[in-house]
């Protein structure tokens, strides 16, 4: 084998922190040969980061590279005086981040911030960047690059942002492109057309990449090699194929068995032996509980006759015991039709109907203090953003019992520690601030503050969309066991129709805030009418069928991909 | 292109904006003036004054007729440009607050400028260099400055550089008497010696306005030092900068372009607001200095009722406040490139 282009070896990254030193990388060891994608797996906190920070020797303050070395191209990165660094990041080596739109200065054209790079490393004199950012733009594959060139990051969307930081990341034709978790927080159509982006741009370029993920079915189909990390370490390194036919460390297939698969139940995502795997039952629909008819949110253009039609008579039904899913990309509307139901919004026409009452003609300000307002209620998708940050978590669980079921004193202690004990929360926890707990830990707070007043009809806004996929993994069975526990109802909104199928019996998908399609979550993954609800299934990366516990373990490579 | 009038109609509608404000500031300060205690007359008639001497001055002002008559009567006299006559000076309103407003502008404008100078380097080392000794020297000044009254710091440094050293000339005005005031276009000394090739006088009353006017910039440095290193702090933080770093853009590409132009709009704020505080609240710095400017003209007027010369005040610190808003805002605009799409 040829000399790699990036050689980690034995490396180890150490953070001083108010508690002393804390290794976050302990002696891992990573190579890229010329033109290869190398994906590093690992859930947060495995280090995965910081490793590719560390090959670009932009760690933070606090961190510090403690031992082994980095070699690029012949150059020992961790000795590399700062000069030589410059020169090597954004020419030799970049990096595309995670929430594109984050990664960009939002006050700075984007053309210009290509001419920066372009310009800093000379590959451009101010005469003729203008042209160049250009040419960058469209190799990106931007539309109407000449006017793109003037747009701020916020006159952009996510997937065109992440777009623009590749431009960026390529425009000085780098040998490295190392991607951290580039497509997290896009829906699963953009994380497809970006990563194809990326895979042909540097397949043309021979480039080697660096793919930095949480994913493993976006590793499965876009890297040669992974490396699995856990807590610092690498746990194990194979082939793609050989992986995901053959996982050899524990971690790894824990890890393989908490991603959703096309044919996976939701118990299956936990191993056998734990007593958490939860299976849906299937029970007969109930009455209508929640009734949507003709529901229509238009917001108001800039001019006159510019208006938005948010939502666009939206109706449906969700039935007492029911799950009902609600799929769509971002700005399909669905996210605005919770707010609705919430009523946090008022809907410009239509009725929504709750349990047999009319709550779409009471006004959103004066719903907090109606009578339904308590058998509805809400998980959120940030774990984090939320809970209020100065609450513990009792207090941000007792919060709607004292607001809304008045309930005081010892009765709302003991609510409290049977509801953290209902959603899996150690009642030592319970004194502990939002920044004191784990993200799966906050979305057990947000669950159980969500599920206190017992309400009929739980609105799940992505609730695991932030968190690892074995955390989902447990999460997802969590909420099965409590519907059938506390015979809740479930609109589960997401744009990831492979999360959805798990816990729905049925399933809308949502574009342009109409309904295309709809039907028994089985039958649509099975057989999608509509092109639309094709095109979201086919982009949605999996990790190849046929690997542990399934029975087709061992089965030939064929499988793969 | 389609930006700049979009960013001209939000100016245009920046101005209209203004127009209730002011309505509402020449009623609030007749009625206010009005509501203060003592009576003009009483003072203008002079203490050995009789009952009728003093009715007499009361009818001759106008004080005798009704509020309603009295505010129409005042701003019938607004509209045709007159402020009205000040009773402690003799003076006409309008002519004393074109001397004076000048010459607190010259001052307040001097000390920002030299607080800018010291307090951004110093709140972007620190933030560059958290916990570094600059940090430290960043919170010193900081604390000192605040806690310092402007009355002890101006006579502290007259004590130092006039009486002891005696490099600065003596704490007596704008101007030394053994020179001429310059002629005036601006109002501001030393641009107007300037623009008259006098650089004698230049010099003269630059070298008048520098213990003043660093007295004052002490003080207004604290804000602008904190707000400069928490934005920079906040800034250096974000991901488009570590994008910025891995992209091998140079520090000071990183540092100047791309972090303290995003940092930059919180200072402005607070530089605007500094501003406007230091303009109308330097009386003990003017009192300590000599300095002819509109804030002690405003507390004397204060004390003895001097309604057209209290009014005037108010007024034209209204309209500077709103000028200034406004130029807040036109810059904020032009910085940041999310704010010409609101409407």
């Amino acid at each position: 084998m040829s000399i790699p282009l990036l050689d980690i070896k034995a490396l180890t990254v150490e953070f001083g922190t108010r508690r002393g030193v804390v290794d976050a990388v302990r002696q891992v060891s990573v190579t890229v040969a010329k033109g290869e994608t190398v994906g590093i797996v690992g859930e947060s906190g495995s280090g995965k980061s910081v490793t590719s920070y560390a090959v670009m020797r932009i760690l933070d303050r606090a961190g510090r590279i403690a031992g082994g070395s980095i070699v690029f191209g012949g150059i020992n990165v961790g000795k590399a005086d700062e000069r030589t660094m410059r020169d090597l990041r954004g020419r030799e080596m970049s990096m595309i981040f995670q929430n594109p739109r984050a990664a960009l200065n939002p006050i700075r054209s984007v053309g210009r911030q290509i001419e920066d790079v372009l310009i800093e490393h000379s590959l451009a004199t101010r005469a003729d960047a203008r042209e160049k950012a250009i040419d960058v733009l469209k190799a990106v594959r931007i539309n109407d690059p000449e006017s793109r060139y003037h747009a701020y990051p916020f006159e952009l969307s996510g997937g065109m942002c992440q777009r623009v930081v590749i431009a960026i990341a390529l425009a000085c034709r780098p040998q490295l492109l190392i991607a951290d978790e580039p497509t997290t927080g896009l829906d699963v159509t953009t994380q497809k057309a970006v990563m194809d982006l990326i895979r042909e741009l540097t397949a043309e370029r021979n480039m080697s990449t660096l793919l930095i993920t949480h994913d493993l079915g976006l590793a499965a189909a876009y890297c040669d090699r992974i490396v699995v990390m856990e807590k610092g370490r690498v746990v194990e390194e194979a082939d793609t194929a050989t992986l995901f036919a053959d996982p050899q460390h524990p971690y790894t297939r824990r890890l393989l068995q908490a991603t959703p698969r096309l044919d996976s139940k939701v118990a299956d995502l936990l191993p056998e032996e734990d007593s958490r795997r939860r299976t849906p039952s299937a029970r007969p629909p109930g009455e209508a509980l929640l009734r949507i008819q003709d529901l229509v949110k238009v917001f108001p253009g800039k001019d006159k006759g510019d208006e938005y039609r948010a939502v666009d008579g939206l109706s449906f039904e969700v039935r007492c015991g029911e799950s009902l899913g609600l799929v769509g990309e971002s700005g399909c509307g669905k996210s605005t039709t919770s707010s609705m139901i919430m009523r946090l919004l008022d809907p410009t026409s239509g009725s929504i109907q709750f349990n047999g009452e009319d709550i779409g003609a009471v006004p959103g300000k004066r719903f907090a203090g109606h009578p339904a307002r308590a058998g509805l209620q809400m998980v959120f998708q940030d774990p984090t953003d939320s809970l209020n940050p100065r609450w513990s978590a009792r207090r941000s669980i007792s919060d709607p019992l004292m607001r809304l079921g008045n309930v005081r004193g010892s009765a709302l202690r003991a609510k409290v520690e049977a509801l953290a004990e209902m959603v899996g929360l150690p009642e030592h926890l319970l004194d502990r601030f939002p920044h004191q707990l784990s993200g799966g830990q906050k979305a057990r707070v947000g669950i159980a503050r969500a599920i206190a007043l017992e309400p009929k009809l739980l609105i799940l806004d992505e609730p695991t969309a932030a968190l690892d996929v074995s955390v989902q993994a447990v999460v997802l069975n969590l909420l099965v066991e409590l519907r059938e526990r506390l015979g809740m109802s479930y609109l589960f909104i997401s744009h990831d129709l492979n999360v959805v199928r798990l816990l729905c019996e049925r399933v809308l998908v949502m574009k342009a805030g109409r309904i295309v399609e709809q039907g028994p979550a089985e039958q649509l993954l099975d057989s999608p009418e509509h092109p639309y609800t094709r095109e979201l299934l086919a982009a949605i990366p999996h990790p190849p069928a046929g690997m542990v516990p399934s029975p087709i373990r061992g089965e030939p490579q064929a499988m793969v991909r | 292109m389609v930006r700049v009038p979009k960013r001209l109609r939000l100016v245009g509608y920046r101005l209209l904006q203004a127009i209730p404000v002011l309505i509402g500031i020449v009623v609030v300060s007749f009625l206010l003036t009005r509501a203060l205690p003592g009576d003009p007359a009483v003072y203008f008639a002079g203490p050995a004054a009789s009952e009728e001497s003093i009715e007499q001055i009361r009818v001759s002002m106008g004080l005798d007729r009704s509020l309603p008559v009295q505010f129409f009567a005042y701003v019938g006299d607004l509209l045709r440009g007159e402020l009205g006559q000040s009773i402690s000076t003799g003076q006409p309103v309008l002519t004393e607050l074109t001397t004076r407003l000048p010459a607190s502008l010259e001052l307040t404008g001097f000390a920002l400028l030299f607080s800018i100078a010291v307090a951004m380097p110093l709140g972007i080392l620190a933030a560059t260099r958290p916990n570094s000794w600059i940090d430290h020297l960043c919170r010193f000044v900081v604390t000192a400055g605040v806690s310092l009254p402007t009355f002890f710091t101006g006579l502290a440094l007259v004590y130092l550089f006039y009486f002891l050293l005696g490099w600065s000339p003596a704490p007596m005005g704008r101007l030394d008497i053994l020179y001429l005031s310059p002629p005036h276009v601006t109002g501001f000394y030393v641009i107007d010696a300037l623009i008259d090739g006098d650089f004698e006088t230049a010099r003269a009353a630059l070298a008048q306005l520098i213990l003043p006017a660093v007295t004052l910039g002490l003080f207004t440095l604290a804000p602008i030092a904190r707000m400069t290193r928490a934005a920079m702090l906040q800034v250096l933080e974000g991901d488009f900068i570590r994008t910025a770093r891995a992209a091998g853009l140079s520090g000071h590409k990183v540092l100047y372009t791309y972090a303290l132009r995003n940092a930059i709009l919180p200072v402005i704020t607070t530089l605007g607001m500094v501003f406007s505080f230091a303009l109308g609240a330097n009386v003990l710095v003017e009192k300590v200095f000599a300095w002819p400017g509109i804030g002690s003209y405003a507390v004397e007027a204060l004390v003895v009722s001097d309604y057209a010369a209290v009014q005037g005040f108010v007024l034209s610190m209204a309209l500077l406040f709103v000028i200034l808003n406004l130029l807040i805002d036109v810059t904020y605009t032009l910085v940041d490139p999310r704010l010409g799409m609101e409407d």
